[in-house]
């Protein structure tokens, strides 16, 4: 079994997941919305369909931004 | 996943345009939906000098550098909101990006140049601090645009801005608010021109074209707008946008297109007293006689500054 590390935010922390696993299989059972995130890896996008497999480090990056501008 | 135009690898995909795009041509997109939005809204003209209004988060940063690519004379203005350390990653954020690139950058500082912040704003006037900090960046960028000359102010309003904006005030039916929430508003008396060159591209564009171009802009959120109304808005939008893409761009292109008229009565310049006055302060046009940012002001400037964290929480 590989694990893939994975670094959240609010609050910030970093989990392991077992892989190896699609991105988009990812979010869904960290039951993230993929309008709401984006995955990256090494400062590179990660696109839905890519397989994170033992040893990967991937960010999980919100985007939602609000308040008065 | 393929880049819908070249068949390299992709690295983003955009469901509610039900495609994909390497990085290159995930960039040219981008420049093509500014392009497209300032074209269609009449937003700017060729050689437009345009005073962008930067907060160090993803999309300003973004609209900067878009617009300086497309050619157009833009400079900045970050105003220091006085939000602890907050604002102070922001800042460096947005001074650091404007060194890099050599683009222009004016710097407001609310507690140096004011004797406030927004935190001390919020509990003197009890204001919700967004709605002390929205009055007093409008103010602030329409002075500075109509001192500088500038012909437009830009702002990084995103489709997912736009759309929870509109789906709160259609909740509310707030109709003067309807009425004014258009891609452009036109210079009046006493207030420049202001577009949003974003308004076709959705907030998570932007965020993965900081990344592609290597923009370097501040991901938190800024403590004081935490669990407000606009970020709910965004996220049952999210949830309706994941079971129908496209959802959002059809909910605010639809208002534009077939809605928005219907509200002009509601709009500037129809209700009764609108802006018959000039401010006895600082001159803006306003309905009263001290208008609402010099109010803010005389209550604000020099109180007891209020206690933060170092996250730039209140300490109460």
């Amino acid at each position: 079994m590989s694990v893939v590390k994975v670094h959240l935010r609010n609050p910030t922390r970093t989990i392991d997941v077992d892989g190896p696993i699609t991105i988009v299989a990812l979010l869904q059972k960290l039951d993230l919305n993929r309008e709401s995130v984006l995955v990256i890896r090494g400062g590179t996008l990660v696109p839905g369909d890519a397989r994170l497999e033992a040893d990967d480090e991937v960010e999980i990056r919100p985007v939602i931004s609000g308040g008065a501008r | 996943m393929k880049c819908k135009v070249c068949r390299e690898p992709a690295v983003i995909d955009i469901r509610r345009h039900n495609a994909n795009f390497c990085a290159d041509h995930f960039v040219k997109l981008c420049q093509d939906q500014v392009v497209k939005a300032i074209s269609e809204f009449s937003m700017l003209e060729e050689g437009d000098r345009v005073l962008v209004a930067v907060s160090g988060g993803k999309d300003s940063l973004a609209l900067w550098d878009l617009l300086d690519d497309l050619g157009y004379e833009a400079h900045g203005l970050y105003i220091g909101l006085g939000i602890g350390g907050y604002s102070d990653r922001s800042g460096d954020t947005v001074k650091a990006f404007a060194e890099q690139r050599g683009l222009p950058l004016q710097v407001v500082d609310l507690r140096a140049d004011y004797d406030y912040d927004i935190p001390t704003a919020a509990a003197v006037t009890r204001r919700v601090p967004c709605s002390a900090c929205g009055l007093s960046k409008r103010h602030l960028f329409d002075r500075a645009a109509l001192e500088g000359g500038y012909d437009a102010i830009a702002t990084g309003h995103n489709l997912d801005d736009e759309a929870a904006v509109l789906f709160g005030n259609t909740l509310r039916w707030q109709t003067e608010y309807l009425a004014r929430q258009q891609p452009v508003l036109p210079a009046r008396p006493g207030f420049p021109r202001k577009v949003k060159p974003l308004v076709r591209l959705g907030e998570r564009e932007m965020a993965a074209y900081c990344v592609i171009r290597g923009i370097d802009y501040i991901v938190e959120e800024c403590p004081m707008a935490e669990g407000n109304k606009h970020i709910a808005y965004k996220e049952a939008l999210n949830e309706i946008e994941a079971m129908s893409p496209g959802s959002k761009q059809a909910f605010y292109f639809g208002f534009l297109a077939r809605a928005v008229d219907r509200f002009a009565d509601a709009g500037p310049g129809h209700a009764e007293g609108d802006d018959i006055a000039v401010c006895q302060q600082c001159g803006v046009p306003t309905t009263s006689e001290i208008c609402t940012f010099c109010r803010l002001l005389d209550r604000a400037a020099g109180a007891e500054p209020v206690q933060l964290t170092r996250k730039g929480k209140v300490i109460a």
